[in-house]
């Protein structure tokens, strides 16, 4: 049962082959064989588990069933989630217990899936390998020497390895496309403000978004529709009616405009990377797309501009954890200061304190103009570089990251070297567009990602051309031999 | 760019985040190593460009001026490291 995807197990619940709870304890059972080895999960919520499923196997008696009713999923543990801790990964929050429901749980509940569990991350969202959480690594199930990716490396090796059917990630600068890559799952980061932030542990507000992680675009499409929405909580949410995803997946891609920006093919690009890339360029070109090269010129920038952006919003928000009202508290401060500086100092992590440490300098009296400002004005540039691109092409599309993966370790002395992985990720966050990373290969037995980068609230667009590949392909079936 | 360990001690000061003097060489250096990253950016010419706040330039929507919450001091209250009362206990600050 668990090699199949989102949509054929609502199929089967719907069918009545299986209930919920059998379902769900296929997986829960799944966590507690596998797990040990990944590390995926932060929590895992058996009993609130079981009972989820109960009440959705008695909604579907009652004739209540919805789409994807008694459907299990994970959560990244960046979500909250009432009644059970929610950490985002870090010592700061190990003892917080969230008080309420993020938005995207709250809809997930509505619609009758079964949370799992929350799964593990960088801390706060920040890094690209997961190796940031304090509660140690994931590791990747295609080969556990190797990073899962990150920020949400939790999720997307929870998916890879048939953990959880689907999770929910969130994207900051690469953080569900990047994993999604790495673990060979299919990642969707939506337009800035189509899901809510409501109840999403902030790190960069202005480029933060969740989305789907899951094996198929149609899986995707399915989770995107319990997702997407306007939410008064949310006060940058989009007031757009949200389109059903499914209904356009099927849709012809023949006569589609296809841009590879040259700036993803050049130097630093892996050679394996770059073939899959181009093999799956080839298949869509057969599907009846036709190639355009385009140029995104200001691509070298997106990275030094948000590493001011990004960290600037992130010192913002992280002020709120003071160890006064919730979260970790040191012991003993002398005075009120010492316990702000001494309970954040050892409640955050090496990456989440240098990153406030660089926001706080980029937004300190005197460096504002040079430093957010400058990056305010280069982030519009990239901006300007997609909106003209768009003007001749329906998709853009190149790698989702430079390699198939590196080793745990490998980067984790050289904070920079690690940024730069999220070199093709990174601009889309800035435009505020929706990308897409879908399994189109493999490299030494490791994964590689096809990004596909659509026009804003594109979404239904993206996961088409997703699909079509998907109904042409069977990368995305591929599971890791050791979890099959 | 290059900061030097006083630099260091003072944004940490105005992020009210400890770094020990112990740490403060080591986090210079790799904060040095990131703001060289972000120095790229003063070679792009940005003369006339209006600065981007928001991927749709969209404003702060804004809401009516109506009571819409209930209180939940007891349930936020209850992860709260320190209460007294109904009130959030600190250090002492007015001797």
């Amino acid at each position: 049962m668990h090699d199949k995807t989102l949509k054929q197990l609502a199929d089967a619940l719907a069918a009545r082959q299986i209930s919920s709870v059998e379902l769900t304890g296929l997986y829960l059972d799944r966590i507690k064989r596998f797990d040990p080895q990944l590390n995926s999960f932060i929590t895992v919520t058996e009993s609130q588990a079981l009972a989820q499923a109960a009440a959705a196997d008695a909604a579907r008696a009652a004739g209540k069933a919805v789409a994807l009713t008694g459907v299990p999923i994970a959560h990244k543990d960046i979500f909250c989630t009432q009644g059970v801790k929610t950490s985002c990964a870090s010592k700061m929050l190990d003892n917080f217990i969230a008080p309420y429901n993020a938005t995207v749980v709250e809809k997930m509940n509505a619609a009758g899936l079964v949370m799992l569990g929350k799964t593990n991350m960088d801390e706060f969202a920040m890094g690209s390998s997961n190796e940031s959480s304090f509660y140690g690594p994931v590791k990747n199930p295609w080969n556990t020497a190797f990073v899962p990716g990150g920020s949400s490396g939790g999720s997307a090796a929870a998916v890879a390895a048939r953990l959880a059917p689907a999770a929910t990630g969130t994207d900051t600068g690469g953080s569900i496309r990047q994993p999604a890559s790495l673990c060979g799952i299919t990642g969707l980061k939506p337009t800035y403000g189509r899901v809510s932030r409501w109840g999403m542990i902030a790190f960069a507000s202005s480029l933060d978004q969740g989305g789907p992680m899951a094996q198929t675009a149609e899986d995707a499409a399915l989770l995107l529709n319990v997702m997407a929405g306007f939410d008064p909580k949310d006060s940058t949410s989009t007031h757009i009616d949200v389109p059903d995803y499914t209904a356009t997946l099927n849709d012809s891609i023949e006569g589609l405009r296809i841009g590879l920006p040259k700036e993803f093919f050049g130097e630093g690009l892996d050679a394996d990377v770059e073939q899959c890339v181009r093999d799956a360029i080839r298949e869509y070109e057969k599907l009846g797309a036709k190639v355009v090269e385009i140029s995104l010129p200001n691509t070298h920038l997106s990275i030094p501009a948000y590493y001011v952006v990004a960290p600037a919003e992130a010192s913002s928000n992280l002020s709120r954890f003071d160890g006064v009202r919730f979260g970790y508290r040191c012991n003993d401060p002398e005075n009120l200061e010492a316990l702000y500086k001494r309970s954040r100092g050892e409640g955050f992590g090496e990456e989440v304190k240098r990153r406030i440490l660089i926001g706080t300098y980029a937004l300190s009296a005197g460096y504002y103009d040079a430093y957010y400002l400058k990056a305010q004005k280069v982030r519009r540039l990239i901006k300007n570089d997609f909106d003209a691109a768009f003007a001749n092409v329906d998709v853009i599309m190149g790698p989702t990251a430079p390699h198939a993966g590196f080793k745990l370790g490998e980067k984790a002395a050289n904070p920079v070297a690690l940024y730069l992985s999220d070199i093709y990720t990174i601009a889309v966050n800035m435009a505020g567009l929706p990308g897409l990373s879908l399994p189109a290969g493999q490299s030494n037995g490791l994964p590689v990602g096809l990004q596909i980068i659509g026009k804003h609230f594109a979404e239904a667009r993206l996961l088409n051309v997703a699909h079509r590949f998907q109904q042409a392909t069977d990368w995305h079936l591929q599971i890791p031999a050791a979890f099959a | 760019m290059a900061l030097e360990e006083k630099d260091v001690a003072k944004i940490a000061h105005l992020a009210r985040l400890q770094v020990t003097d112990a740490e403060l060489s080591a986090v210079a250096s790799r904060l040095s190593t990131i703001l060289n990253l972000i120095e790229q950016l003063q070679a792009a010419p940005t003369d006339g460009i209006e600065p981007m706040a928001h991927p749709m330039d969209a404003v702060q929507r804004l809401r009516p001026d109506a009571v819409t919450e209930s209180n939940q001091r007891d349930a936020y209250q209850k992860i709260a490291p320190a209460v007294e009362d109904g009130l959030y206990l600190v250090p002492k600050v007015i001797e």
